[in-house]
């Protein structure tokens, strides 16, 4: 399923501690690896933006403590064209459409309408307890210019694994 | 009134409110998982300092890095400066980006389209 040189993964139980580790990681060898200072930041911001979802999905009501939902998964990694983030988690299925629906709208939209998506929701969305407001996916593909790559794989249980890639270009 | 400040971390800016100079500073990385928490003691201090204006205030927002949460309490702030506005204050917001910084530069952009204080991009030398 991968190719190109991981640079960062981690597959497992989601904590913040853990998630500061991984950026903090991923920033060092960002460091290294990227001489452009202006494509190293927007890497690191999207995996910002990519982790707190993920964080936010764990921590949100409704993830049935059933299996194993406690699993996430994050990648990052360095192609030939640029970056890949990956990430993983598992949400109820009940939000699925919901999201579809989001990632899709974002998707068909240019990056104009993207840009004016954004400042609609930076204008008047409220802010959730969760600080989502769900600026997060908007904004990372607004950063990567790249259409979202995503899936959700019905677990049968009250569960769906979600799974995104945001490329960038380099 | 009191300053407000607070020393930066590798998640949270440093808050530099100065009551008397009428000069505040946001700078360094804002990417708290929940950017409220964070920013509502300095919502509180600004409600009580655009109680009792000053003639002139300028905010400088220097940020290296900040999250979706943090933006929308940004626009929170700003809408406090709003307010200090309507009051006849003058007010200033300083968006400071680094040179190759489109996304921070475009940032930047997206507030002066949302806020109706007069906000200056002002581009950084790089560090490097």
């Amino acid at each position: 399923m991968l190719e190109g040189e991981v640079i960062v993964s981690y597959k497992g139980a989601p904590s913040q501690p853990l998630f500061d580790g991984i950026l903090s990681v991923a920033d060092e060898r960002l460091a290294a690896l990227e001489q452009k200072s202006k494509i190293r930041k927007k890497v690191y911001h999207i995996m910002i933006e990519a982790l707190q979802n993920v964080y936010h999905h764990t921590q949100g009501e409704g993830v049935q403590k059933s299996e194993s939902p406690e699993t996430v998964l994050f990648v990052l990694s360095k192609h030939t064209t640029g970056y890949e983030i990956s990430t993983g988690n598992y949400i109820p299925t009940s939000l699925v459409a919901t999201l579809q629906a989001h990632i899709e709208r974002i998707n068909r939209s240019s990056a104009d309408e993207i840009k004016q998506l954004y400042r609609e929701q930076l204008h008047g969305g409220e802010v959730s307890v969760k600080g989502g407001a769900g600026l997060g996916i908007i904004d990372i593909a607004r950063r990567s210019g790249e259409k979202l790559v995503y899936a959700f794989e019905d677990t049968g249980e009250d569960n769906s694994f979600f799974s995104l890639k945001v490329k960038v270009s380099a | 009134m009191e300053n407000f400040f607070l020393e930066g971390t590798n998640k949270t800016p440093q808050l530099d409110f100065n009551s008397n100079e009428g000069r505040f500073l946001i700078a360094g990385r804002s990417i708290p998982e929940n950017s409220i928490e964070f920013y509502k003691p300095l919502f509180e201090w600004l409600d009580n300092y655009v109680g009792q204006a000053k003639s002139n205030t300028i905010l400088d927002v220097k940020l290296e890095y900040f999250n979706t949460s943090s933006s929308k309490c940004l626009v929170e702030i700003f809408r406090k400066l709003e307010a200090l506005q309507q009051k006849n204050d003058n007010v200033l917001i300083n968006w400071y980006y680094e040179e190759d910084d489109e996304d921070m530069q475009e940032s930047g952009e997206d507030f002066q389209e949302i806020i109706d204080v007069k906000i200056v991009l002002n581009q950084m030398e790089e560090e490097e």
